[in-house]
C-alpha cells in the first residue's frame, strides 16, 4: 500500500517534471507578458499555476495539461487583478501590455499568443464571445497606437456594454 | 485570425494588423529560471499534503459527531419503561 503511493509519487514527479520543462519556455512568456515584464510576479504567478497543476495531476484524465496550466495562470492572474480586473483602470505600467486593462491583456494574450477561439477565451472569462471580439479590436489598436502615436480616441471610452 | 474584427475597423487587412501585434508579443523571450520547476513541485506537494491533512481532519471530525450522536441517542432513548397510568393518582385538590 505504502509502495503503491511512493510509486504513484514518483511517477507523477516524473511525468510532471517533464510536462513543466517543456511547457515552462512559453507559460513564462504568457505570465511576462499578463504582468507587464514584471518579472518576479510573473516568476509567482506561473509557479502557483504549475503548483496548481501538480495537485491536479493525477485527475486531468486525458485532460492537456497545458490548457489547464494556462487556464489556473489566467483565473489566478484575474484574482491577483482583484478590484481592477471589474473596474480597470488604466495605471501608469511599463512593459509591452502597459496600455491595457487586465482583461484585455488576458484577451489579447489567448487570442493573438495563444491562439485560443473566441468561444474559449469567452467562456473562460465569463463573458460572452462578441464583447471579447469588440475588446480585442480595441486592445489591437490601443497596441499598434502605442507602437506608432498615442491613441487619445479610444484611451478614454467606455466599453460597449454588451457582455455584461 | 479573423474573428477578431469588426465592420468599423478601416483595413482591408486585418490580418497584417494582427499580425503587428503578434510581433509585439513575440518579441523577446524571459530565460525560465532553473529551479521554477522543481520549486512549483515542492510547492504542489505542499498544497497536496496540505489538502490531505484537512480531507483527514475533515473525515475523523465526521466520523466522531456521528459516534457521539448514535451514543447520545443510545443514552437517552426512551426505553421499556411501562407508561400506562400511574400507581398512585394525583391527588385532587377542590
Amino acid at each position: 500500500m505504502r509502495g503503491d503511493k511512493e510509486a504513484a509519487r514518483v511517477r507523477r514527479a516524473h511525468e510532471f517534471e517533464a510536462f513543466a520543462g517543456g511547457a515552462a519556455g512559453r507559460l513564462l512568456h504568457v505570465a511576462t507578458l499578463l504582468t507587464c515584464d514584471d518579472a518576479k510576479a510573473a516568476d509567482r504567478l506561473l509557479c502557483h499555476a504549475l503548483a496548481r497543476t501538480y495537485l491536479r495531476w493525477d485527475r486531468l484524465r486525458g485532460e492537456d495539461p497545458y490548457a489547464y496550466a494556462r487556464q489556473e495562470l489566467v483565473t489566478s492572474y484575474a484574482r491577483r487583478a482583484g478590484v481592477g480586473w471589474l473596474h480597470p483602470r488604466r495605471r501608469e505600467e511599463t512593459g509591452r501590455l502597459a496600455g491595457l486593462t487586465p482583461q484585455e491583456r488576458v484577451i489579447v494574450v489567448l487570442r493573438l499568443f495563444e491562439g485560443v477561439e473566441d468561444e474559449q477565451v469567452a467562456a473562460l472569462l465569463g463573458i460572452a464571445p462578441d464583447r471579447v471580439t469588440a475588446l480585442c479590436t480595441r486592445a489591437c489598436v490601443l497596441l499598434r497606437g502605442g507602437a506608432q502615436a498615442p491613441a487619445a480616441s479610444f484611451a478614454g471610452r467606455a466599453a460597449p456594454a454588451s457582455g455584461r | 485570425m479573423s474573428r477578431c474584427t469588426v465592420d468599423d475597423w478601416t483595413s482591408s487587412a486585418p490580418d497584417r494588423k494582427h499580425e503587428q501585434v503578434r510581433w509585439i508579443l513575440e518579441s523577446p523571450y524571459p530565460p525560465v529560471p532553473a529551479d521554477l520547476t522543481a520549486r512549483a513541485a515542492s510547492q504542489g506537494r505542499r498544497m497536496l499534503h496540505r489538502r490531505l491533512l484537512l480531507r483527514r481532519l475533515l473525515l475523523v471530525t465526521a466520523t466522531l459527531a456521528v459516534v457521539a450522536l448514535v451514543v447520545l441517542a443510545v443514552v437517552t432513548w426512551p426505553g421499556d419503561t411501562p407508561s400506562g397510568p400511574p400507581a398512585t393518582p394525583p391527588p385532587v385538590s377542590g
